[in-house]
């Protein structure tokens, strides 16, 4: 036989499962998203996308092959995954050059920085979006009125507070300010379950399709690319936490504590001369769901592969983590959205409860 | 404004007045008593932290000096005798002389020499291939080729020859500090004596198998039969397993095993070409085939 | 609800080519190669010396110690030498040559195929016996079989699992002897009751095999205690501790042994072996091989004495085909790739495999993105991308502390991993390190 035997250490057959296969499937999950995005955002939304996708690889492809100078591997999608979830965080209608500074920071800081796909402490698009949001805090809160299909392209910078709205949590935020129900804010804005369900209000691209992102999430549980961990983590953290809150600051249920109560951020003085219950407009647990791309960060962005934990035990207290530091922020911080934050924080936990968070071990005694 | 300045420097010092008193009572409070010697045979050692000595790094070299009473088993291969001597003169003791060592490659089975067999398809690196592996050749005792001993060395003083598959010593970088003849799983790095220019000879195999089938595996196999230890004038030679050894301490460079030896496994680094020259030897890192064929031929 | 294990575990694909093919038998080979150490422990020392005429059963060499096995000679003719061979790795190790010269079997070997169901030894007579014939552990970790047999003082068995799982996609030795040795194995199910004391025995069997479950079924019911498990399919469910968690939902202790929770595991392969040794007075020389691949002719079963080389059983199983690129002596999860053919088929090969060139590489690797699916895989809940990475970085200490030691090297790790990286080379590496460290430091 002239043909050299190849050895080699068993196992001998792999699951034929690669990187790029799974990136992939990731990117067919966001189809859906994309698709009621580009329905209700118009052609801005594909633009938008194109625009953060192409920068995405472009970024990655030069870094990789004139700064780091090592192979190049942007062929394994995962810069183009980066480049969908930064364009879902982004508002329709966000001028291209903030998208790209966007692109640039993800890739080059939040990625490349630390050595490429599998050494990011933090999620490369949410890092991008993180930044922008600091940087350029009004154009990157002001949503587009979603218009259907024929939205224009671009929304000129003149009609910027014409045609754009607010997403419902910033609604809300801002409603309980002026002292509004609930219930009264909602119906003033035309705001229905449906409509949340649906992805008809305003928000990022990818955010607004609660029914779009649930297919991707079974996508993705089907094709065994995610465990479920992760997200019914979030999602049932959310749910609980608001829900507690939500029973607690009921409209009607005024509790009055004498003076030596126990201060609560939530208790205000009145002038009464006594403890009073303000109050305390939160949304029930479904409208937090449903909002403020809480599934969108629960099922794409929070299940980075890279950033989170690796046990099931881990994912779970990772994902509970994330619910718990969203709803804190969405209730009492400044923002009235806050699942970026909560993943970029959980994220610099990830470390940690790798060390101390193990499987258990088979057979331990 | 001015006075929003003023309360702000006066605000800042005051920070940095309070930190520096606390700081100077906390290092007061924790400080540890270290013998300064460490310290001062700390620097005199090279810095490499490449623990050739068998210790973690210099610092704890330093320390095992200064604490223990004689040099016994502690020697700085990289530092060699003058570091040694500057460390003694510091703890005002006797200097340990060593002669100095450099590593050595003893295979020489390049890619013609000793032809594939099977093509190896794991983890690239030596330790995991010869733990199920004998290799990818018909010799299971010579070099993997997956430079374990490149990633060991600290020095940049091993890299691996694309031409012939094997790492190459660069004599003038290489500190004998030992960390590649650790990393080898075949055990065929040595430290030989260093020679003047860094001359050697040495066999370049070890093979323990019979001739024949040493040879059938690797045409420059040591073969074991005899000859260099029968011309050897100095009894530097020894036999066993098979296998000619050189040793280095009593080898006078003489070259006379070198044109002895029938398949070429024996290998003159560092000597002027010969009378009769067609091809220059290559100057450090000559272990090239060719070159020594030449130099047989012309005998 | 069919039985499994609960932690990890993956589902290649089984490619069972060769189950319906039967048990084949085999022309004698001219000349056999016995390797000295075939089996876990001390290698035996040969007690015949060049020259020498030994008949088929003769013993030939000697175990050395109690964790060491008898070797017998599984031909009849002359001893040509005793040299070096080279094993699947390359590596030469002492072997006898025997030159086949007929087939004349020593005389106390009964031949006849009658079942024999009266057992007549005393347990003591019983592992005695099996320690002189030779048997191990037939499933692949070639264990001398005596040494399981042998219940340690102030422990004691409850049960008695038989290894029927087979759960190396591709073989299908046990499934084959399952089928036509039914019989025989139940009375080695008794006989081992007996040797290790126990009145309840279990045979474990993988739901993809449900003739080997009727017949087994079948062939058990006279026999009190014994019982058959179907288990949901599941790789590496024939490992001996995944066995036992999923029949008797018992975990083996980390560094414990089966016996440690009244276990004793034995593969069904070895069970037959201690049937002909007790009830035949046939030692260990031969045993069934699976031949199989997808480019191969005739995916076969043969009934194969010990020292055959498997270039032999490839050529009458439809020869070599022409893209072979690996020649894998065992299963493809578990089994060493062979160097070339010359090997000789030892007590632990269950099967030869050949894989077409297309297949035989490994796949680009790509950087471990953190996808935690080895993690995940791992049928002994350890974390495989850190134990390769501290196994790179040879961080022997933090391995040990990581539990590098409960590794079974099932290869469930590097099958999953997407990123196609040799995790279980570098934990192999690891775990070699620490098991020397350990060593030393008793």
């Amino acid at each position: 036989m002239d043909k050299l035997i190849t050895v080699s250490p068993s196992p001998h057959v792999h699951s034929g499962q690669s990187v790029s296969k799974l990136m992939y499937w990731v990117i067919i999950a966001m189809l859906p998203a994309f698709a009621v995005s580009v329905y209700f955002f118009g052609i801005g939304a594909i633009y938008l996308t194109l625009l953060s996708v192409a920068s995405c690889v472009f970024f990655e492809y030069i870094i990789q092959k004139y700064l780091l100078k090592t192979p190049v591997r942007t062929s394994d999608g995962s810069a183009i995954v980066t480049g969908m979830l930064l364009a879902f965080n982004l508002p329709s209608g966000l001028p291209p050059f903030i998208v790209i500074v966007g692109a640039l920071v993800a890739i080059g800081i939040g990625k490349m920085t630390f050595g490429g796909l599998g050494n990011n402490p933090f999620n490369p698009a949410l890092v991008g979006r993180v930044f922008l949001l600091l940087s350029f805090p009004t154009r990157m809160t002001k949503y587009p009125v979603a218009e259907g299909f024929g939205t224009p392209m671009i929304i000129p910078s003149e009609a910027l507070d014409a045609s754009t709205g607010a997403t419902p949590l910033g609604i809300i935020k801002e409603g309980i300010k002026s002292g509004d129900g609930i219930g009264q804010i909602l119906q003033s804005e035309g705001l229905s379950y449906t409509d949340l369900f649906t992805g008809n209000i305003g928000g990022s691209l990818g955010e607004i399709a609660a029914s779009a992102l649930l297919i991707g999430f079974a996508i993705l549980l089907i094709k065994k690319v995610i465990t479920w961990h992760i997200p019914v983590s979030v999602m049932g953290t959310v749910l609980i936490f608001t829900g507690i809150l939500w029973l607690f600051g009921f409209e009607g249920h005024q509790i009055v504590l004498d003076r030596t109560g126990i201060s609560l951020p939530l208790l205000q003085y009145t002038d009464k001369n006594t403890l009073e219950l303000v109050p305390f407009h939160m949304a029930d647990p479904l409208f937090h769901l449903l909002t403020g791309g809480l599934i969108l960060g629960a099922v794409f962005m929070a299940t980075d592969y890279v950033t989170s934990p690796m046990t099931s035990k881990g994912q779970l207290i990772f994902g509970v983590g994330i619910g718990i530091i969203t709803v804190l922020i969405r209730v009492f911080g400044a923002y009235p959205e806050g699942v970026s934050f909560a993943i970029l924080i959980m994220n610099g936990f990830t470390p940690l409860i790798n060390r101390y968070v193990k499987p258990r071990r088979f057979g331990k005694i | 404004m001015s006075m929003i300045i003023v309360y702000t420097i006066a605000t800042l010092s005051g920070i940095g007045v309070v930190s520096a008193i606390v700081l100077y009572f906390v290092a007061q409070k924790f400080k540890v008593y270290e013998d300064p010697r460490i310290d001062e045979v700390e620097n005199s050692l090279p810095a490499a932290n490449c623990g050739g000595c068998g210790y973690a790094g210099c610092r704890n070299f330093a320390e095992a000096c200064v604490k223990s009473e004689t040099f016994d088993g502690l020697y700085c291969p990289v530092g060699g005798n003058d570091v040694m001597s500057k460390a003694a003169t510091i703890l005002g003791r006797n200097a340990v002389e060593k002669e100095p060592q450099v590593a050595v490659l003893l295979c020489n089975g390049h890619c013609d020499a000793s032809p594939k067999t099977n093509i190896y398809n794991g983890a690239t690196t030596c330790a995991i291939e010869s733990a199920l592996y004998g290799g990818d050749t018909g010799c299971t005792f010579g070099c993997l080729g997956h430079g374990d001993c490149v990633t060991a060395c600290t020095f940049n003083a091993i890299h691996i020859d694309t031409d012939t598959g094997l790492p190459v010593v660069i004599d003038d970088k290489c500190t004998a500090c030992g960390a590649c003849v650790k990393a080898c799983p075949k055990g065929i790095l040595e430290l030989r004596k260093r020679a003047k220019a860094n001359r050697k000879i040495y066999v370049a195999c070890k093979n323990e198998e019979k001739g024949a089938i040493a040879k059938k595996s690797c045409a420059v196999a040591c073969i074991g039969c005899g000859k260099c230890f029968k011309v050897c004038p100095y009894e530097a030679i020894t036999m066993g397993n098979n296998l000619a050894y050189i040793d280095a301490d009593k080898c006078r460079l003489c070259r006379k095993c070198v044109s002895e030896c029938p398949t070429q496994s024996i290998i003159e680094v560092g000597f002027p070409p010969r009378k009769i020259k067609e091809e220059a030897p290559g100057a450090v890192t000559g272990e090239n085939a060719p070159a020594d064929s030449s130099n047989s031929v012309s005998n | 609800m069919l039985k499994t294990f609960k932690t990890g575990g993956v589902h290649p694909p089984e490619n069972k080519l060769s189950s319906k093919a039967g048990i084949a038998s085999l022309p004698l080979p001219k000349t056999v190669v016995i390797p000295l150490s075939q089996h876990l422990g001390v290698p035996s020392k040969a007690i015949v010396c060049k020259g020498d005429i030994v008949k088929t059963g003769q013993l030939i060499a000697q175990s050395e110690g109690f964790v060491s096995a008898n070797i017998h000679s599984p031909v009849s003719g002359v001893v040509t030498k005793i040299d070096k061979t080279p094993d699947t790795g390359g590596y030469k190790k002492d072997a006898i040559f025997i030159d086949v010269q007929g087939d004349e079997w020593i005389e106390t070997i009964d031949r006849s195929t009658e079942l024999n169901k009266t057992i007549n030894l005393t347990q003591g007579e019983i592992v005695k016996k099996i320690a002189e014939f030779g048997i191990v552990g037939l499933g692949g970790a070639t264990f001398p079989a005596h040494v399981k047999a042998s219940v340690p003082k102030g422990k004691t068995a409850e049960y008695l699992i038989i290894n029927g799982v087979e759960c190396e996609p591709y073989l299908t030795s046990d499934h084959a002897l399952m089928l036509e040795k039914a019989e025989e194995i139940c009375v080695g199910i008794e006989i081992m009751k007996k040797a290790i004391g126990v009145s309840k025995a279990i045979i474990g069997i993988e739901n993809n095999k449900p003739d080997a479950i009727d017949t087994m079924k079948r062939a058990s019911t006279g026999y009190q205690g014994t019982s058959v498990q179907a288990l949901k399919v599941k790789y590496p469910q024939g490992g001996e501790k995944q066995l036992i968690k999923a029949i008797l939902n018992r975990e083996v202790p980390s560094g414990g042994l089966p016996i440690d929770i009244g276990a004793v595991v034995f593969n069904v392969g070895s069970i037959f072996a201690v049937y002909e040794a007790i009830q035949k007075n046939k030692p260990l020389f031969e045993r069934v091989v699976t031949v199989t691949g997808k480019e191969i002719a005739k995916p076969s079963n043969f009934k194969v004495r010990i020292g055959t080389p498997i270039s032999y059983l490839i050529d009458l199983a439809g020869g070599m085909p022409e893209n072979t690129g690996k020649i894998i002596y065992g299963g493809p999860m578990m089994g060493k790739a062979a160097i070339n053919t010359e090997i000789p088929v030892v007590k632990g090969c269950s099967g030869i495999l050949l894989v077409s060139s297309g297949e035989s590489c490994r796949k680009a690797i790509e950087p471990c993105m953190r996808c935690s699916k080895c993690v995940s895989a791992c049928p002994m809940g350890l974390e495989p991308y850190l134990l390769a990475v501290l196994g790179e970085k040879s961080m022997f200490d933090r391995l040990e502390a990581e539990k590098v030691m409960d590794c079974i090297e099932c290869g469930s790790c590097s099958y999953t991993c997407p990123s196609g990286r040799p995790l279980l080379d570098y934990i192999r590496y690891g775990k070699t390190n620490v098991g020397k460290i350990i060593r030393a430091r008793k």
